[in-house]
């Protein structure tokens, strides 16, 4: 059991280290959703005008957005980590070692765990220093680690599935724009009852980044709502497991390559 | 060792003729290329599509904001972002194909066989127009087709859609000096990230007068706010800075074919 710890430790510490050392992968992780969050912060302001807007203050209702982007950026950047081992040939010479199949994949998840706390904290202070207002105060921010956390884990799991399954850095990159679509039709720039579109009002409610971003934003919003809570961490949670079946799917396939 | 024969310089570099020639080459075997990778095609059309979808279908309730008074409706409002941004990330793309050139070798071995090397900047320059008016027409089809309206007369929509090639060419211009002077689609991020700067920092989802703050300062100085003004003038007939636009296109043009010129000098000279 010790070694199994030991094993997933030193994987996820050099995890960690993979990203942090490379300034073009931390970059985008705060560049990105602090440049859409001032932008669309600043452009939208005036929806807070519209009757039913739930709060005056339109970066308390955006900033869940920079969460869900810092998740998708742990997809980018696990998977292209991983698919980068495996171009190398780094993966194959581990794959002959006695490591644990279990402990190659939980050491990388673990790292991203790790970072998922790391870049909420860098989100919530942005908020913070933007003059966001967390309503469920101090205790919410702990919640908001654990779902940031649970999200980056999901997100990096299916970047793992996707370097597993296809070997390239540049076929990993290439699901960014297919998942960021996912942020563009979902309930990240107006609430879901100002929705006013029919198309778009049942696309965003069948979305579930719409529930994910919905989780965040209560916190900010509303304080403690455990309906939008529970459903944000269903969402991650499922989205984590769903990665996972898809991880053992393409790493059984690997392997057998290997 | 004998020096090259002067007979043996074709007599299209001296006519002026070979710029043409290189420039029609590149622009069929570029065509070619994107239209048979659906890789590099479809993106390019999804793309400004979601955004589309997205803007006018998921902030269509900013058309109630006290104060938004847009005659052809919000769809129209936002369809003339996406156009504006189609139109400069047709330019963008080119340079991602222009950089990927170069990253294969290929760019290099056109160089040496160009006749005039200045055709090969003309010859993207066409690819990125024939890409952006793909673009274009499927953006607007779609548009028209889920109920957008026209308020502005036949001379205004053919305004707005040169206006768009113009903004072609501008991004093109940008991108083509960063792909000459890097040569490596690792400057990709360079190539994006001042114009995705540039059209966020303008009047986006409401008009310039709803904005507040610092990015009221920087959309009223930023020449996208003018093409954005100018594009929404012109598809609701209520003309708004057209002139100001075209010039700020053409001035631009002017100054990034400079930047692209010194890029491509810059190329020659590379080891």
């Amino acid at each position: 059991m010790s070694e199994h710890v030991t094993q997933i430790g030193v994987l996820a510490r050099r995890s960690m280290r993979k990203t942090l050392r490379q300034p073009f992968q931390l970059f985008p992780i705060v560049f990105f959703p602090l440049i859409l969050l001032a932008v669309n912060a600043s452009g939208l302001k005036a929806a807070t005008r519209l009757p039913g807007f739930p709060t005056h203050s339109y970066i308390s209702f955006a900033i869940a957005v920079a969460f869900i982007q810092g998740g998708m950026f742990s997809l980018i950047n696990t998977g292209t980590n991983l698919a980068e081992d495996i171009e190398s040939g780094f993966f194959n010479r581990l794959a002959l070692t006695p490591l644990r199949r279990v402990s190659l994949i939980a050491g990388l998840l673990v790292g991203v765990a790790a970072l998922g706390v790391l870049q909420s904290a860098v989100y919530v202070l942005m908020g913070v220093v933007a003059g966001a207002h967390l309503n469920a105060g101090a205790g919410g921010v702990l919640v908001i680690l654990a779902l940031g956390s649970l999200t980056a884990v999901g997100f990096g799991a299916l970047g793992c599935a996707a370097a597993l399954r296809t070997g390239s850095g540049e076929a990993v990159q290439g699901l960014f724009p297919l998942f960021f679509v996912f942020i563009f039709l979902s309930s990240s720039n107006l609430p879901r009852n100002l929705l006013k579109t029919g198309w778009f009002h049942t696309v965003a409610n069948v979305n579930p980044i719409s529930y994910l971003i919905e989780g965040f934003r209560s916190l900010y919003i509303y304080g403690w709502d455990g309906s939008a809570l529970w459903r944000g961490f269903a969402v991650a949670a499922g989205l984590t497991l769903v990665a996972l079946f898809a991880v053992a799917g393409a790493m059984r396939t690997r392997m057998q390559r290997t | 060792m004998s020096s090259i024969p002067v007979t043996s310089i074709p007599p299209a570099a001296t006519t002026g003729g070979g710029i043409w020639r290189v420039a029609r080459t590149i622009a069929w075997r570029s065509m070619h290329t994107y239209i048979r990778r659906p890789d590099l095609f479809v993106p390019s059309l999804v793309f400004p599509l979601v955004f589309l979808a997205s803007f006018a279908g998921g902030l269509s309730a900013l058309g109630d904001v006290p104060g938004f008074h847009f005659p052809a409706g919000y769809t129209a409002f936002q369809f003339v972002f996406v156009l504006c941004q189609s139109a400069m990330f047709g330019g963008l793309f080119t340079g991602f194909t222009l950089a990927f050139d170069f990253e294969s070798g290929f760019a290099r071995r056109l160089m040496l066989a160009a006749e005039d090397r200045r055709g090969i900047a003309l010859g993207y320059a066409f690819v990125a127009l024939t890409r952006a008016v793909i673009t274009l027409t499927v953006v607007s089809v779609v548009a028209l087709a889920t109920g957008m309206r026209i308020t502005g007369n036949g001379v205004d929509v053919v305004g707005l859609y040169g206006l768009a090639l113009l903004l072609t060419l501008v991004g093109y211009g940008w991108a083509a000096g960063v792909a000459f002077r890097f040569r490596s689609i690792q400057s990709g991020p360079l190539m994006q990230t001042p114009v995705f700067l540039l059209l966020f920092l303008a009047p986006v989802y409401v008009p310039l007068s709803l904005l507040k703050g610092w990015i009221h300062t920087i959309a009223s100085i930023n020449p996208a706010t003018a093409f954005l003004d100018a594009g929404r003038g012109l598809i609701s007939g209520v003309h708004n800075h057209t002139a100001l636009a075209f010039a700020c296109a053409l001035v631009l043009i002017f100054l990034f074919s400079i930047w692209m010129l010194t890029g491509l000098r810059s190329a020659e000279n590379a080891p």
